[in-house]
């Protein structure tokens, strides 16, 4: 009779360690599923756009005024949320406080912004196809923004009561990450809408 | 004390005291809070199985219905309008409330026991699945009862769903529902492929996962991408209904085609995430009773993935008589004709593992060697519909309904009572009544092909679908008798089957731990099996643990009487993605409500949506909010976060 295989490993981590754990894959699935949610919205404004009547934008120069350096600013918020965990990573409270809090008040102020620039179109939500698109799809990244902003300020919480440790800090890695992909995406709903009339898409 | 960031795990023998240390550390605890708290997957997938089987009856009451209306020409026991929400709500359960949510079930409950673990890799994520699913399942349902279910179909195309043709609260309830209901495949989805990728046992490296394995994660795959389109195309109709947007309304730049492209990019896909995992039942499953390894393990495997791939590319064959342009046409037609070559792989392999084995014919085996035929047949049908103009002339009729029905009731149901007759003894610790077996298969599966099978010619005769009668002299008249006389038949079927699984829970003989002679690590736990599982980590050394001695396809043999003990706590163990070598150990949520909480939150939000009530809304918003923040709180018993400083020792900093 063969002899039995025995899987005796050594010195194993127990629990999640620094940033690896899994729950760091759920949150990989999580930021996954909603990738693909983005891409539907995207794919409803190409379709709708390439089978669209002449004159279909309503402003067929998109005005890059606030809109390109607001997006500057969220993605810029990305490396400050870094910054922060990266604070985590050394242990340097103080690090991970102004990350956090940079992020969240970039974060918001971003989300000012596009309220701002809300009220100042022309076009509602009914007016036309466009319209429709037009909020859904930026109302969709406003509220993974406002998802996002609670997320950093449960990590500014539980950094400044000293929850984490450079071992123990999955929470903070996970959340970084939907804030990094909060942030990415935004990249891909600003080329759809703000970019591709310049290169003549539905014109 | 700061607990250990690292340990060697200690490995010992099964031993009656580890036992019951583990059964005191893993058991559910009894009363209301066990209740609405268990996070034992094996509670979950049989509320999942037991819930989505009650489905199954109230879709198939609809179905008798539906087939009395039709079974002779001209009658009037429906009105159109009922008839219209009795097929849409249907197709609804059978579709989202029945086919999906039963192979989660199956594979909530078999997944750890075959992968040799103690749980799935999220079990609060798995509460919360399954109480979203029912939430979802009841708030549908609430609309049917109230006179407000689905009438457009389980497709829902527009412009009929928009509001200024459809004014009634149906659309709303079945937009919602389904939204709802996404959330809970999704989290599902999340769920198997980290189950999948991060908590086999040792040594079951990826070319030693039974196929049902595959089949779940492949679906699980399709649907965590896929879900997103259909909860979107139901969000935007939600929109245009309530909010005035206009997606879908031609008049101010809508377009009525993007319905179907979100929704069949989610449909088709969603077809092959209810077949494969049965699939998978079944090439588990079969060659346990064929005496022999499934013929072409690896080819099977990858099969299955490949048929979920090509899946991503077949939606448009929905779409053939919508007036696409031909190079479009052509491109899905030919997707839709290669996808069937994997799927023929499966079937050849299934036909000759029972043609090189050594078949002992069981209840179990003639639902798994039936559904091979009625596979072939599904499959040939919706080959003929891959082509063109053979769809062009079908579309719409009888053929298509016969069709799918071949496919979903074939390939989904066949298997899945198979697979009761298979898993009972190990969920029960009792045996099916094999007598009372044969007159359940052989009612089914002649009452099943009485009604559908002559329902391909109803078809090919011309005679459309969703229409509620038919004038006299069609020629559909006897055709649809015959196929309402085999509905009924194929009622009762289910009927004797129900009565086998209420009779054997009660009576029925003893299983023991393996009464099938069976390979997987299923069969080594008790039937049914503790809470724990695995009394020690399993190692395995093959793809048949249990087949080794007379196989001899390894060198070694595996085991499941010694193994890591992990009962420092609820631990188990998490292995590398392909190669299963130990990578860490985790430690398990506790019992806990914030699942049920987030979901009755969910089910608040969803019925403020309905009702445009803000409050509601907010309230429901608010209640997520506070479940949440108790989900994922940083706990210390779950290495989130360290003791506080007080309490660790003053020489770390």
């Amino acid at each position: 009779m063969a002899e039995r295989i025995i899987s005796e490993p050594g010195q194993l981590p127990v629990g999640p360690i620094g940033r690896s754990g899994i729950g760091w894959w759920g949150v990989a699935t999580l930021v996954a599923s909603e990738a693909a949610l983005f891409s539907y919205l995207l794919f409803s404004y190409f379709y709708v756009g390439a089978s669209a009547q002449p004159a279909w934008l309503p402003e067929p120069d998109p005005k890059m005024w606030p809109s390109l350096p607001n997006t500057i600013l969220l993605v810029a918020s990305s490396f400050v949320a870094w910054f922060g965990e990266k604070g985590v990573e050394k242990g340097d409270r103080a690090q991970a406080l102004i990350g956090f809090g940079g992020a969240f008040v970039m974060g918001a102020v971003f989300a000012a912004v596009q309220g701002y620039e809300w009220w100042t179109k022309t076009y509602g939500l009914g007016s036309s196809s466009y319209g429709s698109l037009y909020y859904t799809t930026t109302g969709f990244h406003l509220a993974h923004v406002v998802a996002g902003l609670i997320i950093l300020a449960s990590l500014f919480g539980w950094t400044a009561i000293d929850y984490f440790s450079p071992r123990r800090r999955i929470s903070v890695s996970a959340g970084v990450l939907y804030w990094h992909f909060v942030d990415v995406v935004w990249l891909f709903v600003f080329t759809t809408y703000y970019v591709t009339p310049y290169l003549g898409f539905a014109k | 004390m700061r607990p250990a960031a690292f340990r060697t795990p200690e490995v010992g023998d099964d031993n009656p005291e580890l036992r019951a240390r583990l059964h005191a550390i893993w058991a559910t605890e009894p009363g209301i809070k066990g209740w609405l708290g268990t996070t034992d997957h094996k509670e979950i997938g049989l509320r999942y199985i037991v819930t989505a089987f009650i489905l199954l009856l109230v879709g198939g009451i609809e179905a008798l219905v539906l087939r009395l209306q039709l079974a002779g020409p001209d009658l009037r026991l429906l009105t159109p309008d009922q008839y219209n929400q009795l097929f849409s709500t249907h197709g609804m359960t059978m579709i989202f409330l029945y086919a999906s949510p039963i192979l989660s079930g199956f594979s909530n409950y078999i997944w750890p026991l075959i992968f040799g673990s103690r749980d799935m890799a999220f079990p609060r994520l798995n509460a919360f699945s399954y109480w979203v699913y029912l939430g979802a399942a009841i708030f549908m349902y609430a609309g049917f009862l109230i006179g407000a279910g689905p009438n457009d179909g389980w497709f829902n195309y527009v412009p009929l769903a928009e509001r200024d043709f459809n004014p009634g609260l149906n659309e709303d309830f079945y937009s919602l529902g389904m939204i709802f209901l996404g959330i809970s495949t999704t989290v599902g989805a999340a769920n198997f492929i980290v189950t999948f990728f991060k908590t086999r046992c040792p040594g079951m490296s990826i070319n030693r996962v039974p196929i049902f394995a595959w089949g779940t994660l492949t679906a699980s795959v399709a649907n965590l991408v896929v879900i997103p389109s259909v909860s979107l195309a139901f969000f935007l109709l939600w929109m245009d209904r309530q909010f005035g947007t206009q997606f879908f309304r031609s008049p101010h730049g809508g377009q009525p085609l993007l319905w179907q492209h979100l929704f069949w990019i989610f449909g088709h896909p969603w077809v092959y995430a209810i077949v494969l995992p049965a699939m998978g039942m079944v090439s588990d499953a079969l060659p346990v009773f064929c005496r022999r390894p499934l013929v072409a393990h690896t080819l099977v495997a990858l099969a299955t993935v490949a048929v979920m791939i090509l899946g991503f590319g077949v939606w448009v064959h929905h779409m053939f008589a919508t007036g696409l342009p031909g190079l479009a046409l052509s491109f899905f037609s030919t997707a839709s004709i290669v996808i069937t070559v994997p799927s023929a792989v499966t079937v050849f392999a299934w036909v000759a593992t029972i043609w090189l084995g050594r078949p002992v014919i069981t209840t179990a085996f003639l639902f798994f060697a039936s559904m091979i035929v009625l596979f072939v047949i599904g499959g040939v049908s919706g080959f003929m519909t891959a082509s063109v103009p053979v769809d062009w002339q079908l579309t719409d009729t009888y053929f298509v309904v016969a069709h799918l029905h071949y496919v979903l009731i074939g390939i989904n149901v066949f298997p899945v009572v198979g697979a009761t007759y298979f898993w009972f003894p190990k969920m029960t610790g009792r045996l099916m009544d094999e007598r009372l077996g044969r007159w359940n298969f052989w009612t089914m599966f002649l009452g099943f092909n009485l009604g559908f099978l002559p329902m391909h010619l109803t078809g090919l005769l011309g005679m459309p679908r969703r229409v509620y009668t038919y004038p006299e002299g069609m020629g559909w008249d006897t055709l649809n008798l015959i196929t309402s006389i085999g509905s009924f038949l194929f009622a009762i079927g289910v009927l004797l089957f129900v009565i086998n699984c209420r009779k054997s829970y009660r009576t029925g003989a003893v299983a023991g731990h393996n009464p099938w002679d069976a390979p997987t690590l299923e069969w080594t736990t008790p039937s049914p099996p503790p809470p724990y599982n695995f009394a020690v980590i399993p190692t395995v050394a093959s793809r048949h643990p249990l087949w080794e001695d007379q196989l001899d396809e390894s060198e070694g043999r595996s085991s499941w009487l010694r193994g890591m003990t992990l009962d420092q706590g609820k631990e188990a163990l998490a292995t590398t993605a392909l190669d299963a070598d130990p990578e860490r150990i985790l430690e398990m949520p506790q019992d806990s409500y914030a699942p049920f909480l987030l979901a009755v939150g969910l089910a608040i939000l969803f019925t403020g949506m309905l009702l445009i009530k803000w409050i509601v809304i907010g309230l429901g918003g608010l209640a997520c909010f506070a479940a949440l923040l108790l989900w994922l709180w940083p706990r210390r018993d779950l290495r989130e976060r360290e003791p506080a400083p007080e309490l660790l020792e003053p020489a770390h900093g």
